[in-house]
């Protein structure tokens, strides 16, 4: 099967090589990796000889990133011997970010900033530096369900290539492309706009729906990169299609009128409307390309002006918006709509990490040895122990720094940076529907609550047969507002698996180096089992198993029993999870929120 | 060599462009914080700045960027030559727009033990970090909800008292550190302190453009940087002096720019009506409207300049109820609108 994406990927790495500081680089969507090695070998070809790819593996530490202090050139030497970051050491290439929906703040705050400025700065251990890093950054998105690329990032980078599979380049083919680059490198500042192309990108990216600046911004200069790559001097249709294809589709969030059909347009007369984009569909973006021809990319487009002429009483956005549609195979407008709709419902993901940022990172250090765990803090002891070097009778260069017991400093960590309230709500048919709106009304009381207290609140629903989690932990509360708000109710009441998920959460905020506080809104009337399966009785069961096993997990727990009449179901399954039990009717709003901090105090002492 | 965007070139973004000069005449009002979508020209406009504003007159070879002390306000090495120790040369030095890093460390922000001299000399010298850099001009913070919570204490800390105490390593060292914080930043990602909030002076809300022309004309502008950056700059050199030369007339103006009673009687009213606590929404008015006249050349502040300035003081300052959607914008507006319907 001849998948599209072949000739995007080609496109892609050519134009990135042409203008790589201005388009900033690539997301590739889960591509395997055999496939994205030969893209990038691809890559490599068409960047001068001798460019460099640097590859940030998900545990770089940030003065490796950065630049820091070469501690073993520091130590001979006896002064500060700088070592440049990855970043500045692949200046004038690409970098290469594998796994970046993983990428720490830390690591996403350098990559953004050398995307906008095309230099990292160098603030940390005594170093102030700046270092020039004109890359491309090539990020790998192996995101599960729940991750997403930082927006931050994706906002910056041009382009987004699907379905990297299986690729290979013919060896001709790669000549040919990198040749055409070389050639078109040089052009690149003098194209200008042929025919107010800028403004019909604009026009699309808005009738798109998208909001940010910079992809049209990034569209226009793919498109200005486009037109070098074909030996032009303007920019025409051609390039604005290709460029607005491979750069605002992909982030589009809405359609304008749906274009595969458009049967309005045929009507102005023009009978060769469709074919004005069928026409320019092979030379500029054939989406079969022939794999054998290694021509292509040097001499493809003959330049398509003369179509121009037929759509002369259109507004040249109407023709881009029609010929990037039509570029298209048909299916594929839902599927990005899709996937645009899912990217911007995960808007804040950034804001999550800076929470673990705190964590497990060092603040400062302290006098101590280091053992029974205790990191050392080479560059502290060696700072304490300098002004001292004089006096233990280090005279020369030669010599080693005198290192005394009392100079050891060890690092210190912040430590729990506060409480993540996990709210579990039963939004099943049984007990919610009546009461899911006086739950809600106590979550938003608590939520209120925990926005005073700066904790963070993640958010588990369960009906039907499954317990989602609809809002990870986070300090946004608006939005948990607004997901809170948006619940449906109805279906069955799968108790067990709401509380296997609850502890999962809880876990997963303790290992984030928060303390969780679970908080249960259910009737507790089962009727699902952990299979699936329906019937009270094996439900029953199966939740009071997980009650247990919720237990021997020792997270402290509220469970607030939303019955209409308690009959000793939510008691029960409260005991068997050792969370302190309150029934709804008697917790007036106050008082919950007054229960909340209680438990927190007891769970704190 | 490197070419930066002129600030004048900037496609509209007028209230965060009066902000950033209202700073820039009256240092005093404290910081600018800047909430909004990416891709506003946030950052292109702080770092637009440092083009704009007049060069300072500091002491020659003081490492902080002293202006000449009058009054032993200066660091050590100031003082001493005031003192008649030394004598004092005067040069001049460009205002200061630092950029801090979001992976600096906290030695680099406060200054720390120089390593190098300590260890080939053993000396104990005081290497001085980005506050002290940041003397007498701005500090830029892009993203400030994702700079760690000690790091952003101590900035504040810094701005609020004027001057930088460092305690670390045996180093003890204090020296003035006035700078303007300017912070951005986008709420849908993380949610700031409201601690944090009330110590910026001023508060702006960028929006993207959703105009067609407007958004046109910013990836124009930004093309034609793209493609000659030296004669885009050249382009706009007019502009920019015209600039500069308002920031002047602003400063020179400010000492003599009044503001009459009536003005302060409403800004104390709008605070009392929008329950603002404290004096801090009452003070940042007086200052933003009088740096606004001084700004507009008029010689004493009217209610129409004070009507233009407050959303900028007081968005921020409203006792916020994270569930209450209403944009702390409208609510203040409303209440300007009341305010001087019934007036």
């Amino acid at each position: 099967m001849t998948s599209p994406s072949w000739n995007d990927a080609e496109l892609i790495a050519a134009l990135l090589a042409i203008d790589p500081t201005g388009l900033g680089g690539v997301v590739l969507d889960h591509p395997s990796h055999e496939a994205a090695r030969e893209w990038l070998t691809l890559v490599r070809a068409c960047l001068p000889d001798g460019a460099p790819m640097r590859r940030v593996p998900a545990s770089v530490t940030e003065d490796r990133l950065f630049g820091g202090v070469d501690l073993a050139a520091t130590l001979s030497a006896g002064r500060l011997v700088v070592e440049p970051g990855v970043l500045a050491a692949a200046d004038g290439g690409t970098v290469v970010l594998p796994m970046a929906e993983r990428a720490s703040a830390a690591v996403l705050a350098g990559l953004v900033e050398v995307l906008d400025a095309h230099a990292v700065r160098v603030e940390r251990e005594g170093i102030a530096a700046r270092h020039e890093a004109r890359v491309a950054l090539v990020c790998y998105d192996e995101s599960a369900d729940d991750e997403s690329l930082p927006a931050a990032l994706t906002d910056r980078l041009a382009f987004k290539l699907t379905g990297l599979h299986v690729y290979s380049c013919a060896d001709a083919r790669a000549t040919a492309l990198s040749d055409a680059v070389t050639a078109a490198r040089p052009r690149l500042a003098s194209v200008t706009d042929g025919a107010a192309w800028l403004d019909a990108v604009c026009e699309l990216a808005q009738a798109y729906g998208i909001v940010s600046l910079r992809a049209p911004l990034l569209a226009w200069r793919a498109a200005r990169a486009h037109a070098a790559l074909a030996g032009r001097e303007a920019v025409t249709e051609a390039d604005a299609t290709v460029a607005s294809r491979l750069v605002l589709l992909p982030r589009a969030i809405t359609m304008p009128s749906p274009p595969p059909p458009p049967p309005e347009e045929s009507n102005d007369e023009t009978p060769p409307e469709p074919p004005s984009a069928d026409d320019d569909t092979p030379p500029d973006a054939p989406p079969e390309p022939p794999p054998e021809a290694p021509e292509p990319p040097d001499a493809p487009e003959p330049p398509p002006a003369e179509e121009e002429a037929s759509d002369d009483a259109r507004p040249p956005a109407d023709i881009l918006r029609d010929a990037v549609a039509a570029s298209l195979p048909p299916g594929m407008l839902e599927q990005l709509l899709a996937q645009s709709g899912m990217q911007r419902g995960v808007q804040g993901k950034v804001g999550e990490e800076t929470v673990s940022l705190l964590r497990g990172r060092p603040r400062g250090a302290r006098a101590g040895e280091p053992r029974g765990g205790a990191r050392l803090h080479l560059l502290e002891t060696l700072r304490v122990a300098a002004p001292w070097q004089r006096v233990r009778g280090r005279t020369s260069r030669e010599q080693r720094v005198a290192l005394r017991k009392d100079d050891f400093r060890v690092r210190r960590f912040i430590e729990r940076t506060g409480t993540t309230v996990i709210f579990v709500v039963d939004a099943s048919g049984s007990s919610a529907i009546a009461r899911l709106s006086e739950a809600k009304g106590a979550i938003e009381l608590l939520l209120a609550e925990s926005y005073a207290r700066r904790d963070r609140v993640s958010l588990i629903a369960f009906r039907g047969a499954t317990a989602e989690t609809l809002l990870p932990a986070t300090r946004a509360l608006a939005r948990a507002k607004r997901v809170l708000a948006a619940l449906p109710g109805g279906g069955g009441t799968p108790m067990a698996t709401a509380i296997d998920a609850a502890v999962t959460a809880a876990i997963a905020a303790e290992r984030s180096g928060s303390a969780p506080l679970v908080v249960f809104l259910t009737d507790g009337r089962a009727n699902i089992a952990r299979d699936g399966t329906p019937g009270r009785g094996k439900a029953a069961e199966d939740a009071l198993a997980a009650g247990r096993a919720f237990a021997m997990a020792r997270v402290s727990a509220l469970f607030v029993d939303t019955s209409l009449r308690p009959d000793g179901t939510g008691r029960k399954l409260a005991d068997a999870m050792r969370a302190r039990y309150v029934p709804l009717p008697a917790a007036n709003s106050a008082a919950l929120s007054g229960l909340v901090r209680m438990v927190q105090q007891e769970a704190g002492a | 060599m490197r070419h930066v965007y002129p600030f004048s070139a900037i496609v509209g973004q007028d209230e965060m462009k009066l902000a950033l000069l209202l700073t820039a005449v009256d240092p005093s009002i404290g910081g600018v914080m800047v909430f909004g979508d990416r891709g506003t020209g946030k950052s292109t406009a702080v770092r637009g700045l440092a083009g704009l504003l007049p060069p300072m007159t500091v002491v020659e070879g003081c490492r902080y960027g002293c202006a000449v002390p009058k009054d032993g306000a200066g660091c050590g090495y100031c003082d001493r030559g005031h003192a008649g120790h030394d004598k004092i040369h005067k040069t001049k030095a460009p205002v200061p727009v630092v950029d801090l890093p979001l992976g600096a460390t906290e030695d680099r922000v406060v200054g720390a033990l120089d390593l190098e001299k300590a260890l080939t000399t053993g000396e104990k010298a005081f290497e001085p970090g980005l506050l002290a850099r940041a003397h007498r001009g701005f500090l830029y913070v892009d993203e400030v909800n994702l700079l760690e919570d000690h790091l952003v204490d101590l900035l504040l800390d810094a701005a609020a008292t004027g001057e930088n105490v460092v305690e670390r390593e045996g180093v003890s060292v204090r020296h003035p550190a006035r700078f303007v914080l300017v912070g951005s930043g986008n709420p849908e990602e993380g949610e700031l302190r409201p601690q944090l909030l009330d110590r910026f002076g001023l508060a702006v809300d960028v929006k993207t453009p959703t105009e067609l022309a407007t958004r046109i004309e910013v990836i124009r502008r930004r093309d034609a940087f793209d493609r000659d950056p030296a004669a885009f700059v050249a382009h706009w050199e007019k502009a920019e002096k015209a600039v500069r030369k308002r920031i002047q007339k602003g400063r020179d103006q400010l000492p003599d720019t009044t503001v009459p009673d009536e003005v302060l009687e409403r800004a104390t009213a709008l605070c009392a009506k929008l329950g603002t606590d404290g004096l801090r929404g009452e003070l940042t008015l007086l200052r933003t409207v009088r740096a606004y006249a001084a700004l507009e050349g008029h010689a004493e502040a009217t209610l129409a300049d004070l009507r233009v300035i407050a959303p900028l003081c007081l968005r921020h300052r409203l006792r916020r109820n994270v569930l209450d959607e209403a944009n702390s914008t409208t609510r203040v507006e409303r209440a300007i609108d009341e305010l001087y319907a019934a007036a």
